[in-house]
């Protein structure tokens, strides 16, 4: 037990533990201290100095996300001294940055312009405008994050987002003085250096520095094209978290008012990609069956295991970039975005009689590597681009309010057939451990015929926050077919947040580990906390979506992929059978070795 | 006015007792008789910061990890200092004699020697001393060890917590403080950084006992200081003076008779205008200072050699902290403005309280004594900044 500090902040007694800062103390009395560089989930940087208090004795005002607490001090945080330094402070930063808020994307939206707002920075008192000597560069070539220095404040939080939570450090500071910035290896654009395109750093940055790519205005113009038939699906995450930006509660899941609105915004026709959750489910749980069948009873010395999930684009440049030599690896299933994609041009052209020509396809994703993915060239089996835009849950919103729709208000409805209809198993896919909870309870099953020998179907291990997390399933009481599993113990390993790929991927490299199956999702939380998703994000905000998503999962009426009608129908009319002729045509794909530098 | 010469001390540089008579010494005495010596002595750190050296020495020796770390700080970049130069040309062996002491003292058996990059060319020469010296220790049976660590150029890096990163192979920006450097230092160890020139007065504390070295000065200035000379003056070099002078009594023996101001300590420090030379001693007291003593005439622009330094620490501010980096802009432009008339001159009074801002909420020291020489030169010569 540590012990605990007493201190005084604005004449307040309050008694904390050691190692406390004076910031986290301050917000326990519910005293607000402004703050810009400091972030819930990073390291202390110290360096905006927004966070200054006065602490009597002392000389200078510290930074209090970087003070801890000792005995005895007499904090003041809204002394006239504290407040002169912190409006300083604010009309430094403004003379820096490219204050064109009314045009900027942020606007409404941005740390700093919060801050300008409530320090009352006034035109006449402000320094010297910098900017027109600055030279600042947009980067805007990635299809996922826009990189606009001029907007940039150097708080150094997605650099430290790139480091400590990715393991990436695509970005990374440069240079001295008042040349200092943000930069690449080599200052190349965001599109060609290591950057997985999670867009974590676009969550945490305060400013507009960095952006998602949008492409509200593509969509629109595509609903309102009258010869383009559009259709919409919604990945399982978006659902638990779109409500943030409109309004509502964090944590509520608002997937039919979702699902209204997309029909009210114009979309012909509104499925989800919880539908091909489900058939990546059945997908990758036969490839995982068939590698294990290969490797242990043909003793097929090509057959690579552990198998990696390949669901998330992040992860999926991460590994392409960091461990080429493990491609093969991969699952070769795609996304279940980009397995939508490809069959909305092929399957659901045909069933609804519509030249897969005039389909657009667009997607709402919590993600911003889901621009890329569906750039990647691969991604064009149906004969035409798959996936045409690619819209984060934020822009989804945006779209929203723009309609003038006040969500929160909206009936609930339905998503449109087919591909709408989807199971508990693919909801989950949203949080991390789901898409290895859900395979458990669809590969069990194929393998003994029985439901997988977990209270209610809810595989607890895999589930959590916890960075990496191992669970081991022993088979018993198979099948005939599948009786060289018998009493075999099947060792999975899920992880989440890039950082954590890497422990995974190291031990799997240095052979101090056996796993048959691996999840990775890039991003913090799985999808539930991805590049793409409403602003602000922290641990307890992912914990509660969270707990939305296993609660939708809980309610389902099916709660196994390979019971979803919908998934039973188009193995009978289209695919045939899993791994088959159709599927690798469609619904699988390859890889590429990518440099680190 | 009578002509009398400043007291000249030759503790640095004076060679008579050999490195490994001074290290027998001192490995004759107990820890607690070093550092109550140095204690007694009254020894401040000599980089500018005036840190009582012994307490530094003391708090890391108390530190509950064992793996410790001596470090010379060589960074010697304040503009108008050279004297660390000087001593690790001439007298090596007794700053490498200063850090095993401290070594013996704190428990440590890995040194480091972080020299400034443009310093290069005392590399080879000084790594032939360490070598000898090394032979020295190795006769003596002492188990210490010393690396040289090259800086690359960044004034930062003479900042203790950003020289720990720059050897650490990280970016050179300062850390935040607390932890101090006595608890959580290189590597996140207990480490004692000293300047060159307080390890060899550590040395020589211990060869000679307290009392030679707390005799000279003052009070809060005890001994003697090795001084960078430089500007308009005919007797421009390197000096060792006991502490406790006066800037007029200093201008009378190295000015060139129109002396209008002296910076004391460097661009970090302060400007001491004539009217105030008189007032001012050269110490804790008063103005301290790393060595470095400029001296201005009369023909020169006090607006020039505040735009030099202004420029000068706009370009070596690490960038991170927002008051520095951003700060150091605002003042050269605000300057500049205020010259060509683009800024009224109440404009002035603006980037003073600026700068008063940066001095209590900068990062570390470099942006915190930015204002040092803007207020004082600002101050005393609000003329030259309009006109």
């Amino acid at each position: 037990m540590a012990k605990n500090i007493n201190i005084k902040i604005d004449g307040i007694t309050v008694s904390v533990p050691e190692g406390t800062t004076i910031l986290e103390a301050a917000r326990q009395l519910n005293i607000q201290i402004p703050t810009l560089c400091y972030h819930e989930d990073l390291c202390i940087a110290g360096n905006c100095r927004v966070c200054v208090v006065e602490l009597k004795g002392a000389r200078t005002l510290p930074a209090s996300c970087a003070m801890p607490v000792s005995e005895g001090m007499d904090v003041l945080t809204n002394t006239l001294k504290v407040r002169t330094a912190r409006k300083h402070i604010i009309e430094l930063l403004l003379s820096e940055h490219n204050a064109q808020c009314t045009t900027c994307y942020k606007n409404g939206k941005c740390e700093l312009q919060d801050l300008a707002s409530e320090y009352k920075i006034s035109n006449g008192e402000t320094f010297i405008d910098l900017v027109p000597s600055k030279n600042y560069q947009i980067d805007s070539y990635s299809p996922s994050i826009i990189k606009d220095d001029s907007k940039c404040i150097r708080c150094q939080r997605c650099v430290r987002t790139c480091e400590e939570l990715q393991h990436v450090s695509a970005l990374g500071v440069a240079y001295k003085g008042d040349k200092m910035k943000i930069s690449t290896f080599f200052e190349n654009p965001m599109f060609e250096v290591v950057c997985t395109n999670c867009g974590q750093c676009v969550n945490r940055c305060p400013t507009g520095a960095l952006i998602e790519r949008n492409y509200i205005d593509q969509v629109w113009d595509a609903i309102y094209d009258e010869n383009t038939h559009v259709v919409v699906q919604t990945a399982p995450a978006v659902r638990v978290a779109l409500g943030e930006d409109l309004g509502i509660e964090t944590g509520e899941i608002v997937t039919g008012k979702m699902v209204t609105a997309l029909k009210r915004l114009g979309f012909n026709s509104v499925l989800d990609t919880d539908f091909t959750a489900d058939l990546t489910i059945i997908e990758e749980g036969n490839e995982l069956l068939t590698r294990l069948k290969r490797a242990l009873v043909d003793k097929d010395p090509s057959v690579r295991l552990p198998m990696a999930t390949s669901c998330s684009p992040g992860w999926i440049k991460f590994i392409e970039h960091t461990y080429p030599e493990y491609l093969d690896n991969l699952s070769t299933c795609k996304s279940p975005q980009q397995m939508f994609g490809a069959l909305a041009k092929t399957y659901y052209a045909q069933k609804r009689k519509i030249d897969p020509a005039k389909i657009i396809s667009v997607s709402i994703m919590p993600c911003t590597a889901k621009k890329f993915e569906a750039d990647r060239p691969e991604m064009r089996s149906s004969g035409y681009k798959d996936v045409d835009f690619v819209l984060t849950t934020r822009e989804l919103a945006v779209m929203i309010k723009q309609a003038g729709l006040d969500f929160g208000k909206l009936p609930e409805s339905d998503f449109d057939s087919i591909m709408g209809q989807s199971t508990g198993a693919a909801v989950i896919f949203g949080a991390t451990g789901g898409v290895m909870e859900a395979a458990l309870r669809t590969a069990y099953e194929v393998v003994t015929g029985r439901e997988v020998p977990f209270d209610d179907l809810n595989i607890t291990p895999v589930r959590g926050m916890d960075g990496v997390r191992e669970a081991a399933v022993t088979i018993s009481g198979t099948k005939p077919e599948w009786s060289f599993l018998e009493g075999a113990t099947l060792k999975t390993v899920v992880a989440h947040g890039l950082v954590n790929a890497k422990k995974v991927m190291d031990s799997v490299r240095d052979g101090k580990a056996d796993y048959h199956f691996i999840e990775i999702m890039a991003c913090p939380g799985g999808c539930l906390g991805g590049g793409g998703q409403p602003v602000p994000t922290n641990k307890e905000i992912r914990e509660k979506r969270a707990k939305a998503i296993y609660q939708e999962d809980a309610g389902k009426p099916i709660r196994k992929s390979h019971e979803n009608p919908e998934i039973i129908g188009i193995y009978a009319e289209f695919l045939k059978e899993p791994l088959g002729h159709k599927s690798h045509e469609l619904l699988h794909t390859h890889y590429k070795a990518r440099q680190r530098y | 006015m009578s002509y009398t010469q400043l007291k000249r001390v030759d503790l640095i540089f004076d060679t008579e007792a050999t490195t490994k008579d001074i290290l027998q010494t001192a490995w004759s005495k107990t820890n607690e008789q070093i550092v109550n010596e140095l204690l007694e002595s009254g020894l401040k750190g000599r980089g500018g910061a005036g840190f009582p050296t012994a307490m530094k020495w003391k708090f890391t020796s108390e530190q509950a990890e064992k793996e410790r770390y001596v470090i010379c700080n060589a960074d010697e970049g304040e503009p108008g200092t050279f004297k660390d130069r000087e001593i690790l040309f001439k007298v090596p062996q007794k700053v490498f004699g200063g850090m095993a002491v401290c070594a013996k003292v704190i428990g440590a058996t890995q040194g480091f020697v972080y020299l400034r990059g443009e310093y290069r060319f005392l590399l080879k020469e000084l790594q032939k001393q360490l070598d000898d010296f090394h032979a020295i220790l190795k006769a003596l049976s002492i188990n210490f060890n010393i690396t040289i660590i090259m800086g690359s150029g960044a004034y930062i890096c003479g900042e203790e917590s950003a020289l720990f990163e720059s050897m650490e192979g990280k970016r050179g920006e300062p850390r935040n403080k607390p932890p101090y450097p006595t608890i959580a230092g290189f590597r996140s160890k207990p480490t004692v950084i000293n300047n060159v020139e307080t390890l060899v007065y550590a040395f020589m504390i211990t060869k000679h006992g307290a009392k030679k070295f707390k005799d000279l000065g003052t009070a809060d200035s005890r001994g003697s200081k090795v001084f960078s000379i430089s500007g308009d003056t005919p007797k421009a070099g390197i000096y060792e003076l006991e502490l406790g002078m006066t800037v007029d009594q200093f201008v009378e023996e190295f000015g060139d008779g129109d002396t209008k101001a002296v910076q004391v300590g460097g661009a970090s420090g302060f400007c001491v205008p004539r009217k105030k030379f008189k007032d001012t001693i050269i110490g804790f007291e008063g103005v301290p200072t790393g060595g470095s003593m400029m001296l201005f005439n009369s023909s020169r622009s006090m607006y020039n050699v505040l735009h030099n330094y202004l420029e000068f620490f706009e370009e070596e501010s690490c960038g991170q902290c927002t008051p520095c980096r951003v700060g150091c802009q605002q003042l050269i432009k605000g300057i500049e403005a205020v010259k060509k008339g683009e800024k009224h001159a109440v404009y002035l009074d603006q980037l003073m309280k600026l700068s008063q801002t940066m001095k209590i909420t900068a990062k570390c020291g470099l942006g915190q004594s930015v204002a040092n020489s803007f207020s004082s030169i600002v101050d005393n010569f609000k003329e030259e900044m309009i006109y």
